[in-house]
């Protein structure tokens, strides 16, 4: 196949607007939390890119897109990107390398939201690079490498098994294993800065083009589509969310851009499959889903500190399985529940399942291994100065 | 009358603001300060070596009350502001000469 170079000048693009989603993501967690602890916040997204970054060319591209093993892994004929040049399609292999490291990137960006305020910086960076490597890479094999999940037929456009599954109940899993934060439900723990967190959110939003209409791997229909629904089922979400939250209280500004984190994130896997009446569904669905959530967590008394299950856990579960429900043959070649295809529902359940139990299961044993190792939180001195000052020595406010 | 100004943790204003609401104390001022009190504030211990984190923030609190509501609004502070842990902070009492409402003009004394 020849490469394009129309393709290529998307890809590039794309995958610099998912890199910006990554300190975006660091920015929507950081205003969450207490001024103390921002600076600890934002670092740890940014570790996240840089750690993936080195992480992927030397190991996680071939275990991820490798030869596959059994289904489950690539293999290492890939290892420091040795062999990897030409095509992929109709762009350059290397291409594909990059913008698949910005999703492994953000993907630990999103799951530093769980141990928020706590987190001792070494064990992160340790962590990280073991579930980037445990977690992450198998199920990305699995879904988009060639693994199991492919073979099974699931559909994830962009990453919604992949990244937001993976990256929600992973952090619920670190949340049970790193314990609440010092004065949980005693203190009061108001994000300290709500425009912040909505910077955060417009660099998201925006990143998420890249993300989903890039996730065509091409400069076309398909990419055009994708970035339609995309901007449709955020704001479908955000205003659910808002009208949610409306009923109980006051709409907040919070609870709108967190609709529309839901929106987009369950929009990711169907974004190829589905047109743009049904992303209103899918999105606007994702925020009531996601709210009831929240308010679930809360009831339940986890400090899954920022909310990455509610959002990107079940907003992800949600999206998976409206993949299988509203996908039409007209949009991307596949068709769901409503056009009486019942395999391809049942597809996307068993991989969302499969996703849950491995994503959970191995992140429980990987954070009390670490946790065992070297203590995965800060000492309670540490956590109440704050972890900007206690690992970083900086102040976020002078 | 008397100024009760209290400096406290910053997390337990909302606490200290029912306690004295409570008591029915409701006018105050609230400003973010920072300090740090006789333990020059928290020690970490950071590869082998101590760092001294001595200025941390605070809040300030200041109630006006009359003279025979001090106690009362003293110990709706402490009910409030208590944890038991070093860094609790301090109740300080000043005397206020007279009090003028801008509106009016009214000067109590």
């Amino acid at each position: 196949m020849w490469m394009d170079s129309g393709d290529t000048a998307w890809l590039l693009v794309s995958t610099a607007m998912v890199m910006l989603m990554v300190p975006g993501v660091g920015l929507f967690y950081a205003g969450m939390v207490r001024r103390k602890n921002a600076v600890s916040m934002l670092s740890l997204s940014f570790i996240a890119l840089a750690a993936v970054s080195v992480q992927w060319v030397l190991l996680g591209y071939t275990l991820s897109f490798g030869n596959d093993v059994a289904g489950f892994i690539g293999d290492l004929s890939a290892a420091g990107l040795r062999g990897v040049s030409g095509d992929a399609g109709s762009i350059p292999s290397l291409l594909f390398v990059a913008f698949q490291l910005t999703f492994a990137a953000v993907t630990l960006a999103i799951l530093s939201s769980g141990v928020a305020e706590r987190i001792k910086l070494s064990s992160f960076m340790v962590f990280g690079v073991l579930w980037t490597t445990l977690v992450y890479d198998p199920l990305a094999h699995w879904v988009w490498g060639g693994g199991w999940l492919a073979e099974l037929g699931a559909l994830d456009f962009a990453g919604g098994t992949v990244v937001h599954i993976s990256s929600g109940f992973s952090a619920l899993a670190l949340a049970f294993v790193i314990g609440r934060r010092l004065g949980y439900e005693e203190h009061s723990m108001t994000p300290h800065s709500i425009p912040m967190t909505m910077l955060g959110t417009a660099l998201l939003w925006f990143g998420w083009f890249g993300f989903n209409a890039g996730s065509a791997l091409s400069a076309g229909e398909s990419a055009a589509n994708a970035l339609l629904v995309t901007n449709t089922a955020a704001a479908a979400g955000a205003i659910a969310w808002l009208v949610a939250s409306w009923l109980h209280d006051k709409p907040s500004g919070l609870g709108m851009v967190s609709g529309a984190i839901a929106g987009l994130v369950a929009i990711t896997p169907a974004a190829g499959y589905v047109d743009s009446l049904s992303a209103i569904a899918i999105g606007a669905a994702a925020g009531v889903l996601c709210y009831g959530a929240m308010l679930f967590r809360v009831s339940r008394r986890w400090d899954e500190s920022l909310d990455a299950w509610a959002v990107h856990g079940i907003g992800g579960l949600w999206g998976a399985l409206a993949t299988g429900i509203f996908a039409m043959e007209s949009v991307g070649g596949y068709s769901g529940l409503l056009y009486g295809n019942v395999e391809q529902f049942a597809a996307q359940v068993v991989a969302s399942l499969a996703a849950i139990a491995y994503a959970f299961g191995v992140t429980l044993v990987l954070a009390k291994a670490v946790d065992a190792v070297m203590g995965l939180r800060v000492t309670e001195e540490e956590e109440y100065v704050g972890l900007d000052v206690s690992q970083h020595g900086e102040r976020a406010y002078a | 009358m008397k100024m009760v100004v209290a400096i406290i943790r910053p997390e337990r204003v909302e606490q200290v603001m029912d306690s004295l609401e409570d008591a029915g104390f409701v006018a105050l001022t609230v400003t973010e300060v920072k300090g740090r009190g006789e333990q020059k504030g928290i020690q970490l211990q950071f590869r082998g070596r101590t760092v001294e984190v001595d200025m941390l923030e605070k809040v300030k609190l200041e109630v006006v009350v009359e003279d025979e509501e001090v106690q009362r609004a003293v110990d709706a502070i402490i009910a409030g502001a208590r944890t038991g842990k070093i860094g609790d902070g301090r109740v300080f009492i000043l005397p206020v000469e007279k009090s003028v409402r801008i509106r009016t003009g009214e000067v109590i004394q």
